[in-house]
C-alpha cells in the first residue's frame, strides 16, 4: 500500500506543484524587498549609527569634557584634550574619534551625563579614504547640527525606556 | 594602655588614641571628610558615626578617644543608617557637578556616596549657591562644593602657619573665606588641593586637564629644594601634568612646597631639545650629536688637562656628577667644583655639610639656632617640620642670626650681623647660656652664610658652638647645614671637590679671565656670570636654556629630573633614586650617557656602559651611595678654619622663593606666584 501511495504522488508530481504553489502564492504577498537607496526601511529610536555631538538649543555645545565617554570606550576610538574655555567653563579643545577603531557599542552615548555624544540615526558615511573617518570636533558638531532633529526625536521616543 | 573591642575584635591602643584610629590599627575602614591625621579634629562632617556599647546614640569615632572595655561596632545597621542620614545631608547641598569637576575620579565624596548615598535625592527644594573666592593663582576655588569640613582652614593655621582662611556665618551658611582676598600667601598652599575632601579647591593651573584615570604614576624624587621631597609624578603622553606628595614620614610627611608642585610647567618651556654648536659668527647654531661632539673634540685637542675645568650645577644628580669627574680625571684635570654659588667650606668631615640630626630629628630639639637661613623660603618642609614641633609645646625657643623674616613662629632676633655669630662662638653672647640649658640643642647653618668670603670661619664659629653648648653628643647631634641645592650634598659626597692642586670655583673663574683655563665644563651650571668665564671655551650640558646656555659655544641637551633614573642626596644625606617618568625632550639625552659618549670621543672611554654599571662605580666612589633612604650618621670630627668672620650682615641667598633653578625661571606659574605674592612685598623687602 504504502509503494502504491509513493509511486502515485511521484506519478502525479504532488511535491513539485505543492512547492510551485508556495513561490506562486508569493506573487500576492506584500513585497519584502525594498528600493534601498530610494526606499528605507523602519529604525529604531535607539539605532547606533554615525557618532554627532550635540548642542544646546541657544548654540552652546553639550560637551563637559568630563572624558566619560574616553574613560568608558572599549576600543580606545576617542581622545579628549581639555582646558579651561576664555569664559572660565569646562569645554574641550580636541575631541577626536576614530571611526575605524570604533565598534559602534553605544557605550559613549549611555557615559554621557549630558546627551552630547550619541549615535545618530545616520548609517552612510562610507568613504574613500581612511583618513576621511578620524573625525574631530568640527565633523562631530556639524554632524550634530545636521541630524539634531531626528537625533532629538529619537531620544524623545527613547526616553521613557531609560 | 586601653583595651577594647571592635567588631568581636580586642584591641590595645596607646592612651589617648580615638575610636577611629583604633579602627584603623586593625584595618577596619571608617569614613570621614573632617578628620585628617595631621590636623587637630573639629569632628564636624559627623561621617565617622560609629555604636559604641551602652552610648544611647551612635558617636564620632575621631573625637572619641578609646576608652577601656568600650565596645565598638562599625558595622551594624544602626551604623550604616547614621552614614547613610550624614551622607544624605552633605549631598543636599552639593551640586553633584562631578562631570565638570577635576576631583571627578578621586574624590572623598563621590567613593564614600557610592557605599553610602541613595541613589536618588529627597530633597525638592533649591540648593545653595556660594560665591566663589580668589585664592591667588594656584588654587582655584568652587565654593558650592564645599562641605564645610573645614580642613583647609586647620591647615593653613596648623601646618602653613598663615592664617589667611576662616569660616564666616554658621551651620549651612558657613563659608570658607580668606581673610583678604589676595591668595593664601603660604610656601605650602598647594596642599590645600590634596587636603580638601571634595572638588571646592582645586589646582589651577592643571584645571580641567585631565583625568586620574588617564595618568601615568611614576614615584619620583623633587630637586626644586635640598629637602628631597617624596613625590609621584603623574604624566600623559610626553607631559608631566601634576606632581603630587608621596607619604615619606622622615622627609616630607605629606606635604610638598608650591615650588616643586607647580614649577613643572617650566619643563615644557626654554628647553634645549638638540645640540647647539656657536659658529663662526658668534651665533648659536642647531647642529646634531656628531658635530657637537666634534667641535668639542676640535678644541680640546692640544689643551692640557690642567687648563681644563669642571663645573656642576644646582640640579644635577650623582650619576653625571661621577661620569664628569672620572672624564676629568682621565683628561688631568683637577680643577672641579660643585659650589657654583662660590660658598666656601670645609669638606672633608662630611657632618661638617650635612644635616645631621634629620628633618625628622627637628621634632627631638627643644630650642634651635638659625644662622643666616631663612627656612620657610630655602626648605618649607623643615620649616614645617620646626612649627610643628612649635606647635607640640616641645620646642621652647628659636633664636635667628641673620635677616629676620616672619618664619610662621616666634622667633627671638638675635642680631644680623657677623659679630653676632662670634660673640656667639666665643660664649661672650647671653643666648649661648639658653642653649646649654637646653636639652638637645639644634643649630642651623644656612648655606647662604656660607656664600661670604669667611664661610670657612662661619662654619668653624658654628661647630664651636654646637661643641660648647652641648649639641653633640653620643644620642644627639644638632649641628645642620641646610642646603639649598638638591644636586650640592650628592656633588659633595661624590667628591667634586678640586682635587690636589685644582682650582676652585673662584680660581676658575680667575684663571678663564687671564687664559689659564682654557675650557670649562659646564654641568647644568646657570648661576654663573657668563662674562666671568672670559675667553674660555664653554661646554654646557643641561636641560634649559638658562644663563650657562647663553654664554656656551657647545650646547649639549640632557634630561631634566623627571627624564632619567637618577640619585639624588638631600640636605640630611639621605640617598635617594628619582625615577623616569618621561622621555627626554627632542635629541635630548640622560646626562651621564652624553659623558659617556664624549668620553669615547675623546679617546678615553669611560669603563661603564649601563645604569648597573654606573651605579657600582658610585658605591665604589663613596659607600654612602648603597645605603638608599637612611641615614648614614656621620662621625664628628675637626673641620672648618677658625678666623675672623667680618661684621657684615647675614643676606638671605633666595631674593625669590618661586624663581630659583632654571626650571621654576622657566615656569609661567612661578611667574603668576611672584606676580601676586611677592610684588607687593618687593619693594618694602628691598627697604629693609
Amino acid at each position: 500500500m504504502a509503494l502504491l501511495d509513493r509511486t502515485a504522488r511521484g506519478l502525479f508530481l504532488v511535491e513539485l506543484v505543492k512547492g510551485m504553489a508556495l513561490t506562486f502564492s508569493y506573487m500576492f504577498r506584500p513585497r519584502a524587498t525594498i528600493n534601498y537607496p530610494y526606499e528605507r526601511g523602519p529604525t529604531s529610536p535607539r539605532f547606533r549609527g554615525e557618532h554627532a555631538l550635540r548642542r544646546y538649543p541657544n548654540g552652546e555645545e553639550r560637551c563637559i569634557a568630563c572624558k566619560l565617554c574616553e574613560a568608558i570606550c572599549p576600543a580606545l576610538a576617542i581622545t579628549i584634550e581639555a582646558e579651561p574655555r576664555e569664559d572660565g567653563s569646562r569645554r574641550t579643545t580636541r575631541y577626536d574619534i576614530d571611526m575605524t577603531k570604533c565598534i559602534y557599542c553605544g557605550l559613549c552615548q549611555e557615559a554621557c551625563p549630558v546627551d552630547a555624544i550619541v549615535e545618530g540615526p545616520n548609517l552612510e558615511f562610507a568613504t574613500e579614504t581612511r583618513e576621511e573617518l578620524f573625525y574631530n570636533k568640527e565633523k562631530l558638531l556639524a554632524n550634530g547640527d545636521r541630524w539634531e532633529a531626528l537625533i532629538a526625536a529619537n531620544l524623545a521616543a527613547d526616553a521613557p525606556y531609560r | 594602655m586601653p583595651k577594647l573591642t571592635i567588631d568581636g575584635i580586642e584591641v590595645e591602643v596607646a592612651p589617648g588614641t580615638s575610636v577611629l584610629q583604633a579602627c584603623e590599627q586593625l584595618g577596619i575602614e571608617v569614613p570621614r571628610f573632617c578628620y585628617h591625621e595631621r590636623l587637630s579634629v573639629p569632628a564636624n562632617c559627623r561621617m565617622c558615626l560609629v555604636e559604641v556599647e551602652r552610648s544611647p546614640k551612635p558617636v564620632a569615632s575621631c573625637a572619641m578617644p578609646a576608652g577601656e572595655g568600650m565596645v565598638v561596632k562599625t558595622n551594624t545597621d544602626t551604623v550604616h543608617k547614621a552614614r547613610k542620614g550624614v551622607m544624605e545631608f552633605l549631598l543636599i547641598n552639593h551640586p553633584l557637578d562631578c562631570p565638570i569637576c577635576d576631583q571627578g575620579g578621586e574624590c572623598d565624596l563621590q567613593d564614600q556616596a557610592v557605599s553610602y548615598g541613595y541613589d536618588r535625592g529627597r530633597y525638592e527644594e533649591n540648593k545653595r549657591a556660594v560665591k566663589d573666592k580668589y585664592m591667588g593663582p594656584l588654587i582655584r576655588t568652587y565654593m558650592t562644593r564645599c562641605i564645610q569640613c573645614t580642613r583647609c582652614i586647620r591647615f593653613v593655621d596648623e601646618i602653613a602657619g598663615v592664617p589667611a582662611l576662616g569660616g564666616l556665618a554658621r551651620g549651612e551658611h558657613l563659608e570658607i573665606t580668606p581673610a583678604l582676598e589676595v591668595g593664601v600667601n603660604s610656601e605650602m598652599s598647594g596642599n590645600l588641593v590634596d587636603v580638601c575632601p571634595v572638588g571646592a579647591l582645586t589646582s589651577k593651573p592643571y584645571a580641567f586637564n585631565a583625568r586620574p584615570w588617564e595618568l601615568r604614576k611614576t614615584e619620583s624624587i623633587d630637586v626644586m629644594d635640598a629637602v628631597g621631597s617624596n613625590i609621584r609624578v603623574d604624566a600623559r603622553g610626553g607631559e608631566v601634568l601634576r606632581v603630587l606628595p608621596r607619604l615619606h614620614e622622615d622627609v616630607n610627611e605629606e606635604w610638598i612646597s608650591d615650588k616643586t608642585r607647580y614649577a613643572i610647567d617650566g619643563l615644557k618651556r626654554q628647553r634645549l631639545d638638540r645640540p647647539y654648536v656657536r659658529g663662526t659668527d658668534g651665533k648659536l647654531k642647531p647642529a646634531t650629536w656628531a658635530e657637537a661632539f666634534a667641535a668639542i673634540k676640535t678644541r680640546l685637542a692640544n689643551v692640557p688637562g690642567s687648563k681644563i675645568a669642571g663645573i656642576a650645577g644646582d640640579l644635577v644628580d650623582v650619576e653625571s656628577v661621577v661620569a664628569l669627574k672620572d672624564l676629568l680625571t682621565k683628561l688631568g684635570s683637577a680643577n672641579l667644583d660643585c659650589r657654583q654659588d662660590g660658598a666656601q667650606f670645609d669638606t672633608s668631615n662630611r657632618a661638617g655639610y650635612i644635616f645631621n640630626t634629620g628633618i625628622a630629628g627637628i621634632e627631638n630639639a627643644d630650642v634651635v639656632l638659625l644662622i643666616g637661613t631663612n627656612p620657610r623660603w630655602e626648605a618649607p618642609l623643615v620649616n614645617a617640620r620646626i612649627r610643628k614641633t612649635y606647635l607640640t609645646g616641645k620646642l621652647k625657643k628659636v633664636a635667628v642670626v641673620g635677616q629676620n623674616f616672619d618664619l610662621t613662629y616666634p622667633t627671638e632676633f638675635l642680631g644680623n650681623s657677623g659679630s653676632v655669630l662670634s660673640a656667639l662662638a666665643d660664649g661672650s653672647h647671653p643666648f649661648v647660656e639658653t642653649l646649654k640649658a637646653a636639652k638637645n640643642p639644634l643649630i642651623i647653618l644656612g648655606a647662604g652664610a656660607l656664600r661670604r668670603g669667611d664661610g670657612l670661619a662661619v662654619q668653624a664659629a658654628s661647630r664651636a658652638i654646637a661643641e660648647n653648648v652641648g649639641a653633640v653628643r653620643e644620642d644627639w647631634n644638632g649641628f645642620n647645614v641646610l642646603h639649598l641645592a638638591a644636586g650640592r650634598v650628592g656633588a659633595l659626597d661624590a667628591g667634586f671637590l678640586p682635587g690636589p692642586g685644582g682650582r676652585d670655583l673662584a680660581g676658575i673663574l680667575a684663571g678663564a679671565q687671564s687664559g689659564e683655563i682654557e675650557a670649562v665644563y659646564l654641568l647644568g651650571a646657570d648661576e654663573i656670570d657668563g662674562a666671568k668665564l672670559g675667553k674660555a671655551f664653554v661646554v654646557y650640558q643641561g636641560h634649559h636654556g638658562d644663563r650657562g646656555a647663553h654664554r656656551a659655544d657647545v650646547i649639549l641637551p640632557g634630561a631634566a629630573y623627571t627624564e632619567k633614573n637618577a640619585t639624588y642626596v638631600n640636605t640630611e644625606g639621605r640617598v635617594q633614586h628619582a625615577r623616569f617618568a618621561t622621555f627626554p625632550l627632542g635629541e635630548a639625552r640622560e646626562d651621564w650617557k652624553i659623558l659617556r659618549a664624549l668620553s669615547t670621543e675623546l679617546g678615553q672611554a669611560l669603563p661603564y656602559d649601563t645604569l648597573a654599571q654606573l651605579r657600582q662605580r658610585l658605591v665604589q666612589v663613596n659607600p654612602v651611595f648603597a645605603t638608599l633612604d637612611r641615614l648614614v650618621p656621620s662621625v664628628w670630627g675637626p673641620f672648618g678654619q677658625a678666623g675672623t668672620i667680618a661684621d657684615a650682615h647675614f643676606a638671605s641667598p633666595i631674593e625669590n622663593f618661586y624663581m630659583t633653578d632654571p626650571i621654576s625661571r622657566a615656569s609661567q606659574t612661578m611667574a603668576q606666584c611672584t606676580e601676586a605674592f611677592l610684588k607687593p612685598a618687593l619693594p618694602a623687602a628691598a627697604a629693609e
